[in-house]
């Protein structure tokens, strides 16, 4: 059956022409020379005052990343990028080491503003209830402009700074931790960004702590034709947990610029890591000029004992989205989820998934995904389930959906199932029918048609999916809160 | 950028050594088997880096590409007698025919149609499978075969039976080619059954083509006996017109490694296509079941329901890839895969695939794997039925759904038995 209007409408109003972050900040930069060298690797490496091991790090990836050669298994179109034609550092000129908000350029402040992401704490304290703060840091093109809520954090033991305040200050952290989870040689986009990543977060959350707010990163990029590479490493200790956002958006311009950001997450015994992403790069206009190339990697490792790793994400931008957010059920006992809905509008293309990699005993994942295309766009939904052979009781449900606006448009899906064990079991459904009977006979006993059941189920189940997403991003998220997948297919 | 010069494997080179060779002595076609072969050999072998082959490395499986086998000189014996009219297709050479054929029913062997330029052969080639390996090395090295043809609106009562019949003590390679034209509005039973010899790697490579006129009426079912040794590769074409009515079942039971690849395209309107599958695999057999399905004009229905029963330590692959074309509106979908992994070693791979590019139709897949359900087990067995006798009930159950489908009782009746001997062979171990 084919979308009702009102999802329809709801599509719309989030349609690529409709993007509303696209102004730009006027402001000097600073930039490393177009290209990229082992020069260029150098610059970026002092320029972030790195220690002699981390440019070390960065050339080695920088020679490897020489012999590789780009993806393209993926379901996404583009045009050769040219590497060389690009900026892969630039850093607001008044940017250097601010103390305080106020050595911050307000330009700066004035966007974050408009973006609605608040860097005075007292605004928050003075405006929020205090369990519903949220510490950030707020990343503008190749640096991080600020951290907030440092202090408060630190009381706690919690260590939440820029990737590269934590390579010079807790360098013994970062070595045992960084590129374990993605290696240097993981695929072509993680290696580039090894060697250029400018900036990111940095989390640990020690032993046994639950860290009393929500931490997240903001990321936007300014700059004229640079590259954005983010790095960002989280490692959440024995017993420990943390719920992390990240937000993305940037200004709206003709040419394509590449994101290429890698994501490593580490939970150890019992440690519980919440990753929620709200991804609103610009999208292109309707003819599918401009957009951000959004090829990321991110990957969770649960490296202990009942450890558990939760990806939530809500994408709704980019030109093009190359994302796989995965698992690695390393302890026994651990457990993964991924919970996404990716909408595409106008001439985006997506192609994300998610992995899910049982290694551990008795492990579990659980994969909910929902896609929704419109206009000219492409969305593809791959997915990989894997079981080791020591990997006995793992259990896997994956359940995605799509939905197609128009006729112009394409959904895919590409799951692969691979068993090695005869104690695992899977399950994968691509189907809106699989609504229990139980449920639609109640409905339909209460008077409401078959169709209104089929809505109300539906709906309540998407909301099930958006209700993992944490408050403070329910605002971006509202819009796609109420968008019925009536009429969804496999 | 590291620039990749492919290596020969001896099999790859055993190939091109073979087609010059034979190229000029093989019946007809001459220019069709040089553009196939030159098709394959863009790409050579397939490998676990094609896509299409990712759980099937064929490169790897080849160690050597056998000779192509010769025309045998006696009639091999063992063919099962499905009590229906019987062509024997032994080594991929025509033995022999029915002496009578159903009235409307016409046969002609490949090879005179070949040498002689039959104009059935128009239609020989589904451009759904170009490029494909298997494809196109069965017509690159084709040599022999039964072009049948069903005449327009007749209901054919005898189901046909095309035995493939294999015989060698040493490793041989086979290419038979079967082309079935099925008039409009006509109606017809096709059964294949395949076995050769244990323990040799022989390497038949078969591949049918149905292509079915509009209001056609097919049933068509498959047994995969081979030995336990051998390395086989088929393909299954079907093309239906407006209105069709097909459904085709393939039972797996013999071959180390087998590869079944079933191309459906939909190629008229409100054609109904149902695409089943079972697969019984012990120690360390291989079975891959792949399909394509493509909807390409609307208010097309598919079904397609793959059971593989998985012990020891083999491996079952199931690829199922749904494409429903802009045009084909109103299309419904449903692809489902079930595993039973009975041994610790046991393997399933499953990848169904979607790729949608309509919005008003109905798609769903589904895969599941996993061992017997413990509950059951416990149920029948506090019924008093040993363990064993509790495991072969259940797997019974789970293929004998598949087994329903086929609609000819001699076909279901031998497929059973298989069942039957395979559970028996498995509760003696």
């Amino acid at each position: 059956m084919p979308a009702v209007q009102e999802t329809i409408d709801q599509v719309r109003a989030i349609d690529v022409s409709e993007y509303k972050y696209g102004f730009e900040t006027l402001i000097e930069s600073d930039k490393a020379p177009k290209g990229l060298n082992e020069d260029t690797v150098r610059f970026i490496s002092a320029k972030k005052g790195d220690p002699e091991w981390m440019t070390e790090w960065r050339l080695d990836a920088f020679r490897r990343w020489q012999t590789m050669r780009e993806p393209t298994w993926a379901r996404v179109d583009y045009p050769p990028i040219d590497f060389q034609d690009a900026y892969y550092y630039a850093a607001p000129k008044s940017s250097a080491a601010p103390k305080s908000l106020d050595e911050i350029d307000p330009a700066i402040l004035e966007t974050y503003k408009k973006l609605g992401i608040p860097l005075r704490e007292q605004e928050i304290l003075a405006g929020v209830a205090p369990e519903n703060r949220v510490a950030v840091d707020a990343v503008f093109d190749s640096v991080s402009v600020a951290t907030t809520f440092k202090d408060e954090l630190k009381k706690a033991g919690v260590i939440f700074c820029s990737i590269s305040e934590a390579i010079r200050e807790h360098p013994d952290l970062v070595r045992k931790y960084l590129g374990t989870v993605v290696p240097v040689t993981d695929n072509f986009y993680a290696t580039l960004n090894s060697a250029v990543f400018t900036d990111g977060s940095f989390v640990y959350i020690p032993e046994g702590v639950r860290c009393p707010m929500e931490l997240s990163t903001y990321f936007r990029i300014n700059e004229k034709n640079t590259g954005q590479f983010e790095r960002t490493l989280i490692i959440a200790d024995k017993g420990s947990y943390v719920s992390y956002l990240e937000g993305c958006t940037a200004p709206m311009r003709d040419e394509n610029q590449l994101h290429a950001a890698v994501v490593e997450l580490i939970a150890l015994d019992d440690a519980e890591i919440k990753y929620s992403t709200v991804q609103n790069w610009y999208p292109g206009d309707a003819e599918g000029r401009g957009g951000i190339y959004n090829f990321v990697t991110k990957r969770g490792d649960c490296r202990g004992r009942n450890a558990k790793i939760s990806w939530t994400q809500v994408e709704t931008g980019s030109a093009i989205t190359w994302k796989y957010p995965s698992c690695i059920l390393r302890g026994d006992g651990s457990r993964g989820e991924f919970y996404s809905i990716a909408v595409s509008n106008g001439m985006q293309q997506v192609d994300s998934g998610t992995k899910m990699i049982h290694l551990g005993k008795n492990t579990t994942s659980r994969i909910i995904s929902k896609g929704i295309s419109a206009g000219r766009s492409q969305n593809t939904y791959r997915g990989l389930v894997s079981a080791h052979r020591k990997a006995t009781n793992a259990r896997n449900f994956t359940n995605c959906d799509s939905l197609l606006i128009g006729d112009k448009c394409g959904a895919h899906t590409v799951p692969y199932i691979e068993s090695k064990t005869s104690t695992a079991v899977f399950e994968h459904e691509a189907t809106t029918s699989k609504i229990s009977e139980d449920q639609m006979f109640y409905c339909l006993q209460r008077g409401l048609s078959e169709e209104e059941a089929t809505a109300l189920i539906v709906n309540g189940f998407v909301k099930d999916v958006l209700q993992q997403l944490p408050m403070e991003f329910a605002v971006e998220a509202q819009k796609l809160i109420s968008i019925s997948l009536e009429g969804s297919v496999g | 950028m590291a620039i990749v010069t492919p290596m020969k494997t001896p099999a790859e080179t055993s190939l091109e050594g073979a087609f010059a060779r034979l190229r000029d002595t093989l019946p007809g076609a001459a220019a069709e088997r040089r553009a196939a072969f030159a098709r394959y050999a863009e790409r050579g072998l397939p490998h676990r880096r094609v896509e299409e082959w990712k759980y099937t490395d064929l490169r790897a499986a080849l160690r050597d590409a056998a000779p192509l086998a010769e025309r045998p000189a006696a009639v091999p014996a063992g063919a099962p007698d499905l009590g229906a009219p019987r062509f024997l297709i032994a080594n991929g050479h025509v033995l022999s025919a029915p002496a009578s054929l159903p009235a409307g029913v016409t046969a002609v062997s490949l090879r005179e149609a070949l040498t002689a330029g039959h104009p059935a052969l128009s239609a020989l080639g589904d451009p759904l499978a170009a490029g494909n390996a298997a494809v196109e090395l069965n017509t690159a090295f084709m040599t022999d075969g039964i072009i049948l043809t069903v005449e327009s609106g007749v209901t054919v009562t005898e189901p046909l039976h095309l035995a493939f019949v294999n015989e060698g003590s040493q490793p041989f390679a086979t290419a038979a080619r079967v082309l079935v034209m099925v008039g409009g509005g006509a109606s017809v039973t096709l059964l294949e059954t395949h076995q050769g010899p244990a323990g040799v790697a022989y390497q038949p490579n078969t591949m049918v083509e149905i292509v079915a006129g509009d209001g056609a009426r097919v049933d068509h079912a498959r047994l995969n006996g081979e030995g336990d040794a051998a390395i086989v590769l088929s393909s299954l074409s079907l093309r239906l017109g407006r209105e069709t009515e097909l459904t085709s079942v393939n039972g797996v039971f013999g071959a180390a490694l087998s590869r079944h690849q079933v191309f459906a395209t939909f190629a008229g309107e409100s054609a109904k296509a149902s695409i089943n599958g079972l697969a019984l695999l012990s120690r360390t057999q291989h079975a891959d079941s792949t399909l394509v399905v493509d909807h390409a004009e609307p208010g097309g229905e598919s079904r397609e329901l793959f059971r593989t029963v998985v012990d020891d330590e083999a491996a079952g692959v199931f690829q199922g890839k749904i494409i429903v074309r802009q045009k084909a509106q109103k299309t419904d979908g449903r692809m489902m895969s079930g595993a039973l992994l009975l041994g610790e070693a046991s393997a399933m791979y499953n990848k169904p695939e979607l790729e949608i590019f309509a919005d008003d139709v109905a798609c769903a897949h589904g895969a599941t794997c996993g061992a017997l359900d413990e509950d059951l087990l416990f149920y029948l067995m506090a019924r008093g039925l040993p363990k064993p006798e509790a495991e072969a009930l259940l797997l019974q159950a789970f293929v004998g759904e598949v087994v329903e489908t086929v609609s000819n009782e001699a076909m279901r009746e031998v497929l059973t038995g298989r069942i039957e001997s395979w559970l028996k062979a498995r509760a003696a171990r």
